[in-house]
């Protein structure tokens, strides 16, 4: 029998060097989150705010003229700025009734069977890159569109067509993005509803769909918001599957106008910008990087509120 | 808490020693050459690649295509040896010390959907139709068909090339702006009345090329200097070409030899002699 | 209050509802349904297993998907190579080293805001910081530093679950015979939460593959083959999400969709995968006396 196994106080002195140093190097382990939150925050301060204290944080801000290359550069971000906050809304107001349904679906009404081959195939849509949803973006939706607005605009004057592709076209690809994170977060929500509140509002006579809606849905909101917090995050986010969809000019957000969101500006334009223009560029990634931790921090105020 | 700031420390002092930029790795005898630029020039890049690793087994050419600016740029602040670039170098670029080696001439051809049946424009057509005075293929002997206006990001080399032809830099009102080369053909083939400009060895079945003043966009009128959209293709070096590197150097010879300037030819460019 | 159950009009509410929920879900399910059937549809009569192992050559006229699928292993392999020492380490000392329970609090606070930054803002921080300051440009390394720190939160958050399934009395019972610490977090505490720990494992390598916009501006979009193992890290590689991407920009919609036909695929191995490995190692169904 190998001594060193069975004797607890031999080596005590080697042990003692591996525990502590174990101690140590996990300790250090655990704080790199930590680091790189500070570094990443760090980052994106130094990379953003020159440009707004040389061009002036009103007229980057709430400047209309994107002109980056020209001899008298203009580096206007309203209209992206705007189209990111519509294109998301109307994204999450068209995914939110039909993502709630469908979990509602899932946790309440589905037999366990059918609820279980349900749920492989939400995860099955959540798990698929999001350029796959891009690809099918262009192939089907984008000439979709393109009939929607010969048909709308067929005497328009001044309508300039967008060949389909347009904020409709990327809302729609956003909406299909955004339903599985909706759908399985929003369900797991509902299923952690106690199953007495069930039970005791049917024992009161309430039917079913009265049950779900004035009491199971109600005591799983804190779920249900951060199910939708979520999916705002996601949708705000997204690059690559809406840069082929959206048209990448800018304009006015409408549903027919070709537009660029935050996210796609950056990426159309970052493998090439130099000087002032990239500078600018990280600014846009400031305002994202902002935006999404405010919202952030938005939900964990509401969920502190829902504890108490 | 003191403890974490000594490991933070460590970690930063890691950092700040490390870092190995190259434009070139190394493993063993082969030589990868990083190189970086124009959309337009893919397939002239690619192809030359693999004809050069043929020729030299060692030596690989790594490229990326992010736009002829981009390109230039990246020989500027040096992470790559070569950037391609669909226009000619701007004053301050040359200031820098960048040199610009020729080494093909290729047409912009102007493309349309197949459906269309306009086969030629003139020069004041197509400036007037990507201004956004003509909106409507009708007014030019077409089809009732709205005109939508392709065109390329702000850094491109072939938007600057098409837009400095015609005179008419920051005055289009494209509709959509494409990334990639190849986009712009993605675009034009599947809608209607759909117009953009792409290199020449980009025309597909799907698409028509439009005879531009009536000289038809072909090897021979880009040759003689007849068809008006044409710009060079440069490779651009920082320094001479006699002060790069052998591989360097061995890729400039291979272009142009024979072999170059055949597989030039091959997809549709005018090499240089 | 019209609770009666006889009340007719409540009944047509409600059905109106069921036929909503039965709408939503069909339409959801569809949506599976279309997306991978388009796929199958469109990617089947230009698929062949020759794609998997050849190049794409302009002199030879193929076209391939093999340098892609090697960069997104290296991807993969590199990026979880970085990531699982720090997640599974921290995800140890948090819980069972942690005496200070605010750390605890703004380490998961971290971890949460880390999951919550989008992939376009990590590909800026990671062009600048790994691809300008640390020199290394575009290439492999760049793109699997920039991705651990996406899969860190995965990691920590899935082993601490585990981690916090293994009964106590595990624990208990390793000290009681007079083991160390670390010792029994080595040899008794791991091997048992190795299923949740697989579980965050199999999640990233998910998050990984679906990447691109964290990878266009720090992985490149580079195609050669590598003619080193170690030295194929420092050079640019295009994984199969940025190739169908730059596909699809070029119109190459016949690749763009046998890619995409393999990512689906990929994906949809790794989701049964996950669901063998949860089914088959369940530590909570394990007796837990004391717990």
């Amino acid at each position: 029998m190998n001594k060193e196994m069975t004797s607890i106080n031999s080596d005590l002195k080697k042990r003692e060097v591996v525990e502590k140093s174990a101690e140590h190097i996990l300790r250090f382990l655990s704080i790199v989150s930590i680091i790189a939150v500070i570094v990443i925050t760090g980052y994106m301060l130094m990379a953003g705010t020159p440009a707004l204290l040389k061009y002036g944080i009103f007229d980057i801000l709430f400047g209309t003229v994107w002109q980056p290359t020209s001899s008298n550069p203009s580096f206007g971000i309203l209209y992206v700025i705007l189209t990111s906050i519509v294109g998301v809304t109307i994204a999450v107001i068209i995914a939110v009734p039909i993502g709630l349904l469908t979990a509602i679906h899932l946790s309440e009404i589905a037999t366990r069977r059918s609820s279980k081959w349900m749920k492989t195939a939400i995860e099955l849509l959540a798990g698929i890159p999001s350029i796959v949803y891009g690809l099918l973006g262009v192939q089907i939706i984008n000439p979709i569109i393109y009939q929607l607005e010969l048909l709308i605009f067929k005497n328009s004057a001044t309508h300039q067509f967008t060949g389909g592709s347009n904020l409709l076209a990327a809302i729609l690809v956003l909406v299909i993005m955004i339903l599985p994170t909706l759908i399985s977060v929003s369900e797991n929500a509902l299923r952690a509803v106690p199953n007495n509140y069930r039970t005791s509002s049917l024992a009161l006579g309430a039917s079913k769909m009265q049950t779900i809606f004035k009491v199971i849905l109600p005591s799983a909101k804190s779920g249900i918001i951060s199910a939708i917090v979520l999916g705002i995050g996601r949708a705000m986010g997204e690059a690559m599957a809406i840069v082929l969809v959206a048209g990448n000019t800018i304009h006015i957000p409408l549903p027919f106008s070709s537009v660029r969101f935050l996210t796609t500006a950056i990426v159309s334009e970052m493998g090439y910008a130099q000087g002032a223009h990239r500078e600018v560029l990280f600014t846009i990634g400031l305002v994202l990087f902002l935006f999404i931790m405010l919202i952030n921090v938005m939900l964990s105020a509401v969920l502190k509120r829902g504890e108490e | 808490m003191k403890k974490i700031h000594s490991y933070i420390i460590i970690i930063l002092l890691c950092i700040s020693v490390s870092g190995c930029k190259s434009t070139t790795t190394n493993s063993g005898n082969n030589v990868v050459i990083k190189v970086n630029g124009s959309t337009s020039m893919e397939k002239l890049i690619n192809g030359l690649g693999e004809l050069i690793n043929r020729e030299y087994p060692n030596i690989s050419i790594e490229a990326q295509f992010t736009g002829s600016s981009a390109g230039i740029e990246s020989v500027i602040n040096k992470t790559s040896l070569i950037g391609n670039s669909s226009r000619l170098l701007k004053e301050e670029e040359e200031a820098k010390g960048l040199v610009a080696n020729i080494v093909a001439i290729d047409g912009i051809i102007v493309i349309t959907n197949q459906s269309n049946n306009v086969s030629s424009l003139s020069k004041e057509q197509l400036i007037a139709i990507y201004k956004g005075e003509i909106r409507n293929w009708n007014e030019i002997g077409g089809e009732d068909v709205p005109i939508v206006i392709i065109g390329r990001e702000a850094a491109s080399g072939t938007r600057t090339a098409f837009e400095d032809i015609l005179g008419i830099e920051n005055e289009c009102k494209y509709i959509q702006e494409i990334n990639e080369a190849g986009g712009v053909v993605a675009k034009v083939e599947s809608i209607k009345g759909a117009i953009g400009y792409v290199s020449l060895d980009l025309l597909t079945k799907k698409t028509k090329a439009l005879a531009i003043d009536g000289i038809e966009p072909t090897i021979e009128s880009i040759r003689n200097g007849q068809y008006l959209l044409q710009r060079p293709y440069l490779m651009v070096t920082m320094g001479e070409i006699s002060k790069q590197s052998q591989e360097v150097q061995k890729i400039f010879e291979f272009i142009d030899s024979d072999k170059g300037k055949a597989f030039i030819e091959s997809i549709g460019l005018v090499p240089v002699s | 209050m019209n609770q009666s159950i006889t009340n007719k009009k409540k009944r047509k509410k409600d059905t109106v509802a069921l036929v909503l929920i039965y709408l939503s879900s069909g339409f959801s399910i569809g949506l599976l349904l279309l997306i991978l059937g388009y796929v199958a549809f469109k990617a089947v009569p230009y698929f062949s297993f020759k794609y998997l192992y050849s190049t794409t050559s302009i002199i030879d006229h193929t076209v391939g998907i093999l340098p892609n699928i090697i960069n997104t292993l290296y991807l993969v392999i590199v990026t979880l190579l970085i990531a699982c020492p720090i997640g599974i380490g921290g995800a140890i000392y948090l819980h069972e080293y942690a005496k200070n329970q605010k750390l605890v609090r703004i380490v998961t606070f971290a971890n949460e805001v880390l999951a919550g930054i989008p992939s376009i803002i990590y590909g800026l921080f990671g062009m600048l910081f790994f691809g300008v300051y640390l020199g290394w440009g575009f290439s492999i390394l760049t793109g699997a530093c920039t991705l651990s720190l996406m899969v860190l939160p995965i990691i920590t958050r899935n082993t601490q679950t585990s981690l916090e399934t293994v009964p106590k009395s595990y624990r208990e019972a390793a000290l009681g015979l007079g083991t160390n610490k670390w010792y029994m977090i080595r040899t008794v505490l791991l091997p048992s939460a190795i299923p949740g720990v697989l579980t965050g494992v199999i999640l990233s390598i998910g998050r990984i593959i679906s990447e691109s916009a964290a990878l266009l501006f720090t992985a490149g979009s580079g195609v050669l083959l590598p003619k080193g193992l170690f030295s194929h890290l420092f050079n640019s590689g295009a994984t199969l999400t940025i190739q169908l991407y730059l596909e699809m920009s070029k119109a190459n919609y016949e690749n763009a969709f046998v890619i995409a036909f393999v990512l689906v695929i990929v994906v949809l191995l790794l989701n049964l995968f996950a669901k063998f490995i949860a089914s088959k190692w369940d530590v909570s169904k394990v007796e837990n006396n004391g717990k």
